[in-house]
């Protein structure tokens, strides 16, 4: 009596590995999906900002998708509908922020903390081999 | 050694300092890459004329304020009595950009609530509202004389933050344009 309900719950969980951006799927050629694919996983959702336009619900990502389906449709190469995107909700829709000044501590921030730990490693492995 | 000891102690304040300021931002409020822009080119049918349109030639010769509203927003129906009382002023156009709504929803909802857009262009889909970097209702962007977009507030438009952000800005439009 047990599996059943097992099965039921097995089938809950899968739900959640559903994604929302099929709708477009069979109007694109397979490589124009992979495209499509590729860059809506690379685009944050501005309304549920932890989420990726691939996976997102909410209404504006629809919209988004919508749009980047219309734009490779119209042959604008990747680039192109990311400066789109970007002309339009600034680089905050990237999820890999680009390099540049303001983003600067954020990129080499994480190693120059390596550099400091290692300098101070060796500074206190220097001085414990002057005490003994 | 006092400073040794004192040394944790100033880490653990730094942290505190950097989280509570943390608390303070607003990530909800993206900085919009479209100021100090031209508007973007649009064609939208007009609500109450749908043979007529609201386009981005409509924005030269005055300031404007766009307003981005729907029936489905609460917070557009809370702001709606502020936007009829600044609409009084003829210091600027208000026009409205109704976002992703049915047109006849939207004009019962206009009935009740009140009327403050001189012109209302229809984004049944939503489409021209993202050239305008829209993500949320209601928004609202101050655009010149000139047709250049120069300010966006997101979220409903109070006394408050029209006396301290929105109209300093259109103040100084209106100098600038002297």
């Amino acid at each position: 009596m047990k599996k059943p309900i097992f099965i039921l719950f097995m089938i809950c969980l899968t739900s959640s590995l559903c994604f929302a951006a099929d709708e477009y799927d069979s109007f694109l050629s397979f490589q124009e999906q992979q495209r499509f694919h590729a860059l809506t996983r690379e685009l944050r959702c501005l309304v549920c900002q932890n989420q990726t336009l691939d996976q997102s619900n909410a209404a504006l990502a629809a919209d988004l998708r919508a749009k980047i389906y219309h734009q490779i449709q119209e042959g604008k190469s990747d680039k192109q509908i990311m400066a789109y995107l970007t002309s339009r909700y600034g680089d905050y829709i990237l999820y890999r922020p680009p390099f540049n000044r303001y983003t600067l501590l954020l990129w080499c921030g994480p190693f120059l903390l390596l550099i400091l730990a290692i300098s101070y490693l060796f500074f206190y492995l220097s001085k414990a081999r002057q005490t003994k | 050694m006092n400073i040794k000891r004192l040394l944790p102690f100033i880490l653990f304040i730094s942290i505190i300092v950097l989280f509570w300021r943390g608390l303070g931002l607003h990530p909800n409020e993206i900085p919009s890459p479209l100021m100090n822009e031209t508007v973007p080119q649009f064609h939208l049918p007009l609500l109450f004329n749908p043979a007529h349109s609201l386009s981005n030639q409509d924005f030269y010769g005055h300031i404007t304020l766009l307003n981005i509203w729907a029936t489905w927003c609460s917070v557009c129906a809370e702001e709606q009595d502020f936007l009829l009382q600044i609409a009084k002023q003829n210091d600027f156009y208000l026009y409205g950009l109704n976002y992703k709504d049915d047109p006849a929803q939207a004009k019962k909802w206009l009935a009740h609530y009140g009327n403050p857009y001189r012109l209302i262009g229809i984004d049944e889909t939503g489409q021209v509202a993202i050239d305008w970097g829209v993500y949320g209702t209601p928004e609202t962007f101050i655009i010149d004389q000139k047709g250049i977009i120069r300010y966006k507030h997101v979220g409903a438009l109070t006394s408050n933050n029209w006396e301290t952000e929105l109209l300093p800005i259109i103040k100084k439009l209106q100098m600038e344009a002297k």
